[in-house]
């Protein structure tokens, strides 16, 4: 098992360097150049193209972009992420900065996602072409096909300003208001970003059980005279989280590109907002760390994957590690 | 004659598909007495397997028990509740199934399998349950079972794996063991040795046995009475000599003939002809008589034969069975 973690660890690097790369080249085709956004066209008197281009050379912007390239991933492997153009901070620094927030949301919304999609797969395959399927299967569509900033939209006017149960801005109050006041504000961008996962987490689940509800084992199982809730607590239950577990992880990235747009409507001062801020600014910098992070965030979902997919089943687990 | 310790009567039992219902077992019926080893013989969809899924409840959600009645002991299996029925399987009905790949749990150790069906029907410790699965997998013949009960089905082979599923059907000393074809997943070697692993244990626990297959050589290897169905009916009742020798039915007597005989040559086996019918559209009348080479379109074939005694202890459900006692061995 170390092994196959160590090796699995051995490519992601080579796969983290090839999305850097990517990564940097798309950037520099990224239409807008950040040393014009530094000198503000309205504000500047004088010379601006001659200070754009001394900003530019500042920056190693006039550099090829191998030359950048380079530079940039030397610092990176030192854990240099270098500063935002735009506020001239660490990287490192404002991602986390940033990073506790986001956690906060994408967190609680996985959790949501799990508590809520899991078990209603789970009952809709039990109770197979029943109300309780079928409802379960429209409601898990609608959660896939209605965008978040709409739902976030629809649940601000409900909650927020018809019903004025929930705050709808910030992390917590102005000046701080302890922890009821931040469970408040985590309430409605976590609940909205959970139950858009949520949706195909019950597709997955209920796809899952279905497949080992028809296996030999459980009618072996009954055979033996167990109790249904034994037989689709632990044979079924079991069996049916081997596939699962894989797309559970396998999708928990996905918060991401829904915590950019939720932290934005909600004005959540976490890692999605910094990003969107970012490419505003042309802030290449900021950017880069964002998407790294997002990139590293990805491989270690698949390797958590991996691994607990290996851990629960014991055909891959004891027939040594797969590459 | 003692009381039987199985009786299944005019059981019926169908299947909801899309459109309807079908039938899958129409009125079929058998005794199993106590200690006694019964073949249930017949092709595939005749309803054998179904009929003893009815019996014990295991019928899949499609499948629904019409009427009919199975009494285990005296007591009615089909007005049980799920929790007594619960309490019977596992406990007094061992079953052992045909495909030992996919009739064990892949995530679950074989001795957590075998320990989960002591524990369901005895209050005995973790510990005690594991000393008793080492002795059951010792029993069927498994070497170092202590290590062998931490392993996983994957770690099994195929007879192997037959051997546990029989020590999982045995844990609870059962009156009575169904098997439903327990060789038929097996490599021919392995067959013989798990054919002879279930007489002993059957004799050793002294419990009947229900061998469900489509195997002859099965039937006259290992049972004393069989039991032949066709389209979900009891065709023919008798002692194994009887039906090998003197079958009454002409289904069959088709069967045996189709048998291939050791110091005889044939270019070609004969066969029964046509195919099994289709449940959704049984033939009016004795639903074998469309491939039935003794019928001769006669009239009488119109009308559902009854199981009628043809001698003692043999029943057969053919209006000519007399025409068959004439001719003698097929």
């Amino acid at each position: 098992m170390l092994a196959f973690i160590v090796r699995r660890l051995a490519i992601s690097v080579v796969v983290l360097a090839g999305i850097s790369v990517l990564l940097f080249v798309l950037l520099q085709l990224m239409p807008g150049d950040p040393a014009e956004m530094m000198v503000d066209p309205f504000s500047f008197s004088g010379d601006r193209a001659a200070a754009v281009q001394q900003r530019r050379e500042e920056l190693g912007l006039d550099q090829s972009m191998f030359v950048q390239y380079v530079r940039w991933i030397g610092e990176f492997v030192q854990g240099n992420l270098g500063f935002s153009y735009s506020t001239q901070r660490p990287v490192t620094e404002v991602m986390l900065e940033r990073f506790g927030p986001t956690a906060r949301l994408m967190g609680t919304g996985l959790v949501i996602a799990l508590l809520v999609g899991i078990p209603v797969g789970i009952l809709a395959a039990m109770r197979r072409n029943t109300a309780v399927d079928y409802g379960a299967t429209v409601l898990s569509l609608v959660a896939i096909s209605i965008p978040s900033f709409f739902v976030a939209l629809i649940g601000i006017y409900v909650f927020g300003l018809k019903l004025g149960w929930l705050p709808t801005a910030g992390i917590n109050s102005p000046g701080g208001g302890g922890f009821v006041d931040s469970v408040r504000h985590l309430v409605l961008p976590a609940a909205i970003l959970g139950l858009a996962l949520a949706g195909p987490y019950v597709r997955y689940a209920r796809a899952a059980m279905l497949e080992v509800l028809g296996q030999d084992f459980l009618t072996t199982a009954r055979s033996k005279g167990l109790a249904r809730r034994r037989v689709i607590g632990r044979h079924a239950l079991h069996n049916a989280l081997i596939p699962l577990v894989t797309v559970v992880a396998v999708q928990i990235p996905t918060l991401f590109a829904g915590a950019v747009i939720i932290e934005q409507i909600f004005a959540w001062p976490g890692m999605g907002r910094m990003a969107l801020d970012a490419v505003r600014a042309r802030d290449y910098p900021i950017l880069l760390g964002f998407v790294m992070a997002v990139a590293v965030l990805v491989l270690l979902c698949n390797l958590i994957a991996d691994v607990a997919y290996a851990i629960i089943d014991p055909r891959i687990r004891l027939s040594g590690a797969r590459a | 004659m003692s009381e039987p310790l199985l009786s299944i009567e005019n059981l019926v039992t169908e299947f909801r598909v899309e459109g309807g219902t079908v039938p899958a077992v129409n009125g079929a019926g058998y005794q199993v007495m106590p200690g006694e080893t019964v073949g249930v013989v017949g092709e595939s969809g005749s309803g054998k397997s179904v009929t003893v899924a009815s019996v014990l409840g295991l019928l899949p959600s499609s499948g629904r028990v019409v009427s009919g009645t199975a009494r285990f002991a005296g007591r009615d299996l089909l007005a049980m509740r799920e929790r007594e029925l619960e309490q019977v399987r596992g406990r007094d009905i061992g079953l052992v199934f045909q495909d030992p790949m996919t009739a064990l749990n892949p995530v679950m150790t074989i001795g957590e399998q075998i320990a989960e069906s002591l524990r369901r029907h005895a209050s005995i410790s973790r510990r005690a349950a594991a000393t008793k699965v080492a002795e059951l997998l010792a029993e069927v013949g498994i070497p170092s079972p202590k290590e062998r009960a931490r392993q996983y089905p994957h770690q099994f082979s195929g007879g192997m794996r037959q051997r546990a599923m029989i020590a999982m059907a045995m844990a609870n000393r059962p009156r009575l063991i169904i098997a439903d074809e327990p060789t038929t997943a097996l490599d021919v070697t392995i067959q013989a040795q798990i054919l002879d692993l279930l007489r002993r244990v059957q004799r050793e626990h002294d419990a009947a046995l229900v061998m469900i297959t489509h195997d002859l050589g099965v039937i006259a290897e290992m049972t004393e009475r069989v039991v032949v169905m066709y389209a979900g009916r009891v065709v023919e009742t008798a002692d194994v000599d009887s039906i090998f020798h003197h079958p009454r039915h002409p289904y069959t007597r088709g069967l045996l003939r189709s048998l291939p005989r050791l110091g005889e040559r044939r270019d070609e086996l004969p066969a029964i002809g046509g195919q099994p019918p289709d449940p959704r559209r049984l033939p009016d009348g004795c639903a074998f008589r469309v491939r039935c080479d003794l019928s001769g379109g006669r009239a009488e074939c119109g009308f559902q034969p009854a199981l009628s005694e043809v001698a003692a202890g043999h029943v057969s459900a053919c209006h000519f069975h007399g025409e068959l006692a004439e001719e003698g061995v097929a």
